[in-house]
């Protein structure tokens, strides 16, 4: 018989056995069976609040019909006694890949051309958003996965296609081995469901980066309200089937703290609150994840800790990464104890055979039992929207339940059975009995003695006759115990065999087969049932308590605050101070901050609730602010599009940039993380303060400026982007310029429309354009050669608006009147060239010249080491060009400043404005000097003193995680090698790819 | 601004003039020049405040307190309230072999293949390279020009700054074979998509059992009759009879400690490491074996996380208090470029922690001592080339490291450069307009 035939008969004989009400039957007399069964003297957990003793589950047609304590059990129904046995509702999981192959990248070969446009027609244009995409179109029942998640007690999964940003639906299916899916699907459009990573399987270049995704994600659901209301002349297949499916939950894979607050924000803009798929990292910003009020669907695969013993290898991990190894298993608890709801995935582990030891571990950690039971049941049952039909055992539910030896928390418990849709799944036989233990017996005159070992069925055999060990194997299965062992002749390499069925009170009845063929009785009986010492073992167990925690500092990293600082009146006497107004540098004068404002300048200050600091000798400055910066951010360019307005940083600000710390102790305190150079028109701006400890959010200014990155010349026209990228719009600075113009004018007919009060259809980029050519937004220019210097003031003028800033404006000097004449500011490099064709002609003599031509000049980094010293980069203006020292000071506080449009709240020390200030211990721009404390609006960031106690407590933290991880090792947990994590330092020039 | 009319009025003067023709190398010194009045680093941690300094012939005659009654000889240039400094020297640079990062054309810093001993830098230096000419306003005047890349990259050679020709630039040729220590650690490539993290090298104990087998070749073949000839093995001579030094690459802590342990087994004499960014952990037992460090750049961010801010910044001074022979250089992003800030690297070093005097050390005697060129470069001593030069103020301080005078080998360099061209000549503009 050919396999294909097989396969045939059993596809038939599989239908056969489905066979529905309106099924022909051709193979008989058609039959139905339908009694009902009954579980009866059960400890049944109905919910994960609610548990009977002693009660009784009726099931029929798949369905419970009853459950408790006063059940009549119909005389027609099998009972099934489970004295002493526990069933509880069986798990759900809503986050699987369960019978969906895993979509399989295509291999990228070299001289593969980028792909921007999409690869289909009538869909969206971006080939990411598959909204019309249905896991169940391609769900296939895999018995083999099912059969490991009714081993780990799931019987429900929510699978969907793992791939893309809009992924479509998922189905919501029973692990229903026995059946087909016409019984085993619940739901064949459960949910909706979301990432921020791309397909694998479409090469579209865009989105490349997170806010990118981001971006998308807002203009498709733009598009399908306009779509919506019928105003679309084009189809758009994938938006039809995502206004189908609107009412459907949406589940967004997150998996990250950083990523969920991320995902909820572009959620609450459209009115959509999502489920989100955390990364059991929620613990680190517990306030912003509860502020999100989204259900969280949590992994459970907290790390193995690292191998430790080679110092060597060690050095090289981080304590970031150690505190989380012991943190990660507080995680579901720290949820519990703060209200926020969620459910528990298999998602991210190897396997579902490792859950129960994780979600033990989350309650040896505190996890409450009933909780843990609600996120396996309740929850996700509620969050689907399904609590009628799973996730209980409330009449009309699906029989779906776990019968288990006791409670399911504990780590002896077994799981015997997994019911699902009243199918029986058998794990381990429950009516095994428990044959461990030592017997005696005889045979053909010699007594044997027998030690039977473990839990069935894995059970080990050890037999001696007088003082010879004989080799030995068991097996038991069906009550059957067979065994075979050597002889004590041990010369000989002879068998005795013994087959026994296991009878009352223990006893092993049968016969043996001697090596010479002979047959006799065989009769062992187990000697007095041990004392259990398992029992008392377990209390012992419950009392040890949980290994040492790492406190949770924030960012919950080195440098982290346990505590995060607070605003102080702080009086500063005695300094010398550089207001950068036209009291010029003070001498021996003293500065009061005062809630977070600049109080008071001048001689003799006092305040008698002020902390005091005594800055004789030292000089006292306003904060160093970086017009051009790409630390604290998840991403710097969105190169898929030649124009990208519609990407933010400020959506992807990060917190947990050591560099933040670093420019702190640099004493810089404001920044504009700026989008890269990839593209002619670049992202908007996040202009931060850098309240190292904040998250995200928090660094972004009140009412920050809008301002915007465009880019000129070798990046944009992508000349070292290899001989590959020559598709994309613009390859000459010729087309530069008709990017700008093309763009500008729609964006002048698009705010046309949008002003007459006319319908229109929102488009986040030409809106982000209108806003420039209102004066509402500004743009910072990369920039080098001053011919496409010229042709950016002449584009801006031909549509009536200035240029606020060009940034590295290297050639700056050669246009500076110019410039001066157009308004534009200039914010560039100390000393930077020679690096690409289009910078032969920089000169460090730049920022001089431009200062005297009367433009704005500010010095700048674009770079997470040069940022730390900018004093020092701004004091090479001195050296070249002979700048006076209080005029190169402001190009790196106040001139930035005015770029960015914060002169007003920052730049200089007046009364007033924010208390951002660095107190230096010598002159600010002096290669000696160092940053002792720098401060934001009244806070102390970093503090020289504090930073070498905290570096003693670094030391000190990892040496006893060191132990700890060293202990785990030695009780026998399962370690890892270690990893250290890497960010790339970021520049302009950095292009991201997207790790799917 | 008065300080800018200062410069229209300096820049309409060279103009009127004519400018210096920029990197046309200074004739031979004709004349003895005396510098007297300025305050002279020397070089070896000594300072003589109002000193007197005569060369003549490209050699230092004098060096001493001005008080000193001895004539005058030559040009005499009064200096006080200058500093006088030896030119900075760096080792383990690139300037020459490549000109422009980003244009493939210019690029000769880093042969293919994996055994390049016999690769020679000094063949590819571009003597008229505009970066190498903006060293030189700076103070850079001498480096160690050395190829990149590869387990073995091949051979440096020392040149000076003023020069028509690559030969015209030596000062000391094939001075030393480069070689990079086998990594501990892997990087996920990032640019293809993968996690930049670091892990274990798997291959470490491979890639350390190649080298050695390397070596110990190369040892067999010049102990035999060298038949056929084979380049490479040819080129490794002069470590294992120690005219030439073996610099190692390498930064980690393990990496460090094996390659000590290469070096005893292999009997090679002349080693120096280079970058040695964990070489603070380890700085006893390069006391031990006595062994100086070319550190990495002290104008980088630390490694980890977890690590002090301020640690590239003092890593040269926890070596040096180890008793510990200490270099600076400037590999990394940008780096020839970037060379001319040298000076401020020391400057940095000296803000954590470091005496003045002796970080300027580290770009000049411990420099020289370690190229093997301190005979006649790296101080300011009788006998020694007059490789010096005057600045207005501290050269290690940005604000005043301002160059009037510099000097290689007696000869009076141009202080121009395609940057101070430009700088004038859009100055010019602005005033004429």
């Amino acid at each position: 018989m050919t396999k294909t035939t097989l396969a045939v008969l059993m596809l038939f004989s599989a239908l056969l056995i489905n066979a529905q009400e309106y099924f022909p039957k051709n193979d008989g007399v058609k039959t139905t069976s339908s009694a009902p069964t009954a579980f009866i003297n059960a400890t049944i957990h109905v919910s994960h609040n609610q548990s009977i003793k002693s009660g009784t589950l009726l099931i029929k047609d798949g369905k419970v019909v009853a459950s408790g304590t006063n059940v009549t059990v119909p005389k027609d129904a099998k009972i099934i006694d489970v004295k002493g046995k526990h069933i509880y509702p069986s798990f759900i999981d809503l986050y699987s890949s369960f019978g969906i192959d895993k979509p399989k990248r295509q291999p990228r070969n070299r001289g593969d051309k980028p792909q921007y446009d999409a690869s289909r027609t009538g869909y969206y244009w971006n080939d990411h958003i598959m909204p019309e995409q249905h896991a169940m179109e391609q769900f296939k029942f895999d018995a083999k996965s099912a059969n490991e998640l009714l081993k780990a007690g799931f019987g429900v999964v929510n699978t969907h296609i793992h791939d893309g940003i809009h992924r479509g639906t998922g189905v919501l299916v029973a692990l229903n081995i026995n059946d087909g899916n016409d019984q085993r699907i619940i739901n064949a459009k459960s949910a909706q469901h979301l990432s921020f990573t791309k397909s694998a399987l479409s090469k579209q270049a865009y989105p490349t980066s997170i806010m990118g995704s981001i971006a998308l994600l807002r203009q498709f659901y733009y598009d399908a309200d306009w779509y919506a209301k019928g105003m679309s002349k084009t189809k758009d297949l994938s938006i039809e089937a995502y206004n189908a499916n609107k009412n459907l939950v949406s589940i967004f894979e997150a998996g990250s703290k950083t990523n969920a607050l991320r995902a909820d924000k572009i959620g609450d803009l459209f009115n959509i609150q999502y489920i989100i798929l955390g990364g059991g990292d929620e613990y680190e910003r517990i306030p912003e994840i509860k502020a999100t009020n989204a259900a969280f669907i949590i992994p459970v695969n907290f790390r193995e800790a690292y191998d430790v013993e080679n110092p060597f290898l060690t050095d090289a991990l981080q304590l970031s990464d150690m505190k989380a190894w012991s943190q990660e298993p507080n995680n579901p608890k720290i949820l519990e104890e703060n209200g926020i709801n969620f459910a528990l995935t298999t998602h991210k582990l190897k396997s579902p055979e490792k859950f129960k030891s994780m979600l033990l571990k989350a309650i040896e950690y505190g996890l409450s039992k009933e909780k843990a039971l609600e996120a396996l049941t309740s929850m996700p049952a509620k969050l689907l929207g399904q609590a009628s039909k799973i996730g209980s055992l409330n009449a009309g539910t699906y029989a779906n339940f776990l019968i288990t030896s006791g409670d399911i928390f504990d780590k002896k418990t077994k799981l015997y059975e997994n019911w699902v849709q009243g199918e029986q799944h058998v794990i381990l036989d429950m009516n095994q009995k428990d044959i461990s233990g030592d017997y005696e017996f005889s045979l053909n005159g010699d007594t044997y003695k027998m030690t039977i070992l473990g839990d069935a069925p894995k059970l080990k055999s050890k037999v001696a006759t007088g003082n010879v060990t004989l080799g030995s194997q068991i097996k038991y299965a069906d009550d059957w115990v067979h065994l075979s062992m050597t002889t004590k002749d041990t010369t000989t390499q002879d068998f005795i065999r013994v087959a026994a069925l296991v009878k009352e009170n223990i006893t092993l009845q049968g016969k043996a087969i001697l090596p010479n063929g002979t047959e006799t009785t065989f009769l062992a009986k187990k000697e007095t049932a041990e004392i259990d010492k398992s029992n008392s073992k377990t209390d012992k167990n419950k009392d040890v308590k949980v290994n040492y925690i790492s406190k949770i500092t924030y960012p919950n990293m080195a440098y982290g605050f346990e505590t995060l600082p607070v605003q102080e009146t702080l009086l500063f006497k005695n300094a010398t101070v550089w207001t950068n107004e036209a009291e010029g540098i003070l001498q021996n004068t003293d500065v009061l901050i005062k809630n977070g404002k600049i109080a008071k300048i001048g001689k003799n200050l006092s305040n008698s609730s002020a902390k005091v600091i005594d800055a004789t000798g030292k000089h006292l400055t306003s904060g160093i602010i970086d017009e051009h910066s790409h630390i604290a951010t998840s991403s710097v360019n969105e190169s898929g599009h030649n124009s990208t307005a519609e990407v933010s940083i400020e959506d992807v600000i990060d917190d947990e940039d050591i560099n933040i710390y670093r420019n702190l102790a640099g004493g810089v305190t404001s920044i504009q993380v700026l989008h890269g150079s990839a593209n002619p028109i670049g992202g908007r701006s996040a202009i931060i303060k850098l309240k190292w400890g904040a998250s995200a959010d928090n660094y972004i200014y009140n009412n920050a400026p809008k301002f915007i990155k465009f880019a000129l010349g070798e990046n944009v026209k992508q000349s070292n982007w290899g001989d590959n990228s020559k598709s994309r719009f613009p390859q000459t600075r010729m087309g530069v310029e008709q990017v700008y113009i093309d763009y500008f004018t729609r964006a002048k007919a698009y705010d046309a429309l949008k002003q007459s009060g006319k319908p229109y259809r929102k488009d986040i980029e030409l809106e982000t354009l209108a806003e420039i050519l209102n004066k509402e937004r500004f743009i910072s220019c990369h920039s080098y050669v001053q011919s496409e210097i010229n042709m950016l003031m002449k584009v801006a003028e031909q549509f009536n608006f200035t240029v606020n800033t060009f940034t590295h404006i290297l050639e700056g000097y050669k246009v500076a009147d110019k410039m001066a004449e157009h308004g534009a500011g200039g914010s560039t490099f100390s000393d930077w060239w020679a690096y690409k064709y289009e910078v032969n002609d920089a000169i460090p003599y730049n920022a001089a010249i431009m200062h005297n031509q009367g433009v704005t000049v500010a010095i700048n980094s674009d770079d997470a080491e040069m940022s730390r010293r900018l004093n020092q980069e701004t004091a090479k203006t001195v050296k070249y060009g002979g700048m006076s020292e209080e005029d190169a000071w402001k190009f790196i506080t106040l001139n930035p400043a005015k770029l960015l449009h914060i002169d007003d709240r920052v730049g200089s020390i007046k009364i007033g404005k924010d208390a951002d200030l660095v107190l230096w211990s010598d002159h600010p721009m002096s290669v000696y000097t160092k940053a002792e404390k720098t401060i934001i609006e009244g806070v102390t960031y970093f503090d020289i003193e504090r930073d070498k106690a905290m570096r003693k407590a670094i030391a000190k933290e990892k040496r006893i995680l060191i132990n700890e991880m060293l202990k785990a090792k030695n009780k026998g947990e399962k370690t890892q090698a270690i990893k250290q994590k890497k960010k790339v330092h970021m520049h302009c020039d950095y292009v991201e790819y997207q790790i799917n | 601004m008065k300080l800018f009319n200062l410069y229209i009025v300096l820049t309409c003067l060279l103009l009127l003039n004519g400018l210096n023709a920029q990197q046309t190398p200074a004739k031979p010194q004709s004349e003895p020049i005396t510098i007297e009045g300025a305050t002279a680093h020397l070089g070896n941690g000594k300072v003589i405040n109002n000193a007197l300094i005569m060369f003549e012939a490209g050699k230092i005659t004098f060096i001493g307190s001005a008080n000193t009654k001895i004539a005058r000889k030559g040009k005499i240039i009064d200096a006080k309230g200058k500093h006088v400094y030896p030119g900075f020297i760096i080792p383990n640079s690139t300037l020459g072999l490549v000109e422009i990062d980003a244009v493939r054309a210019t690029d000769d810093d880093a042969e293919i293949g994996t055994w390049n001993p016999h690769i020679r830098s000094l063949i590819a230096y571009n003597a008229e390279s505009k970066v190498v000419e903006s060293m030189r306003p700076n103070g850079v005047l001498l480096g160690q020009i050395t190829p990149r890349g590869s387990r073995i990259s091949g051979t440096s050679s020392i040149v000076q700054f003023d020069a028509w020709n690559w030969e015209d630039a030596a000062v000391k040729v094939d001075d030393g074979i480069h070689m990079s220590w086998p990594n501990n650690f892997t990087q996920g490539r990032w640019w293809m998509g993968e996690d930049p993290g670091l892990k274990p090298n798997k291959d470490y104990s491979k890639h350390t059992k190649t080298l050695a087998d390397y070596f110990d070749e190369a040892k067999a073949y010049l102990n035999s009759n060298k038949q056929p000839k084979h380049l490479p093995f040819e080129a490794l001579a002069g470590i294992f009879n120690g005219s030439k030094t073996l610099y190692i690459n390498v930064d980690d802590e393990k990496g460090i400690l094996d390659a000590i342990t290469f070096i005893h087994s292999h009997n090679l004499k002349n080693v120096v490491l280079v970058s040695a960014r964990d070489a603070h952990m380890v700085a006893d037992v390069l006391k031990t074996n006595n062994i100086p460090v070319v550190l990495n750049r002290v104008h980088s961010t630390p490694n980890k996380d977890d690590d002090d801010y301020d640690l590239p910044y003092k890593s040269a001074k926890l070596l040096v208090e180890k008793g510990i022979k200490v270099a600076l250089q400037a590999n990394g992003q940008m780096e020839r470029m970037n060379t001319r800030n040298l000076p401020f690297y020391a400057g940095t070093v000296a803000a954590h922690g470091l005496d003045k005097e002796v970080a300027l050390q580290l770009i000049t005697l411990n420099a020289a001592e370690i190229l093997g060129i301190d005979d006649a470069y790296g101080s300011l001593e009788n006998g020694k080339s007059a490789t010096l030069f005057i600045s207005e103020g501290d050269a290690l301080d940005m604000r005043t490291n301002k160059l009037t005078h510099a000097f290689i080998d007696g000869r009076m360099i141009s202080l121009e450069t395609h940057q101070t061209e430009l700088w004038k000549r859009y100055s010019g503009k602005y005033t004429n307009e």
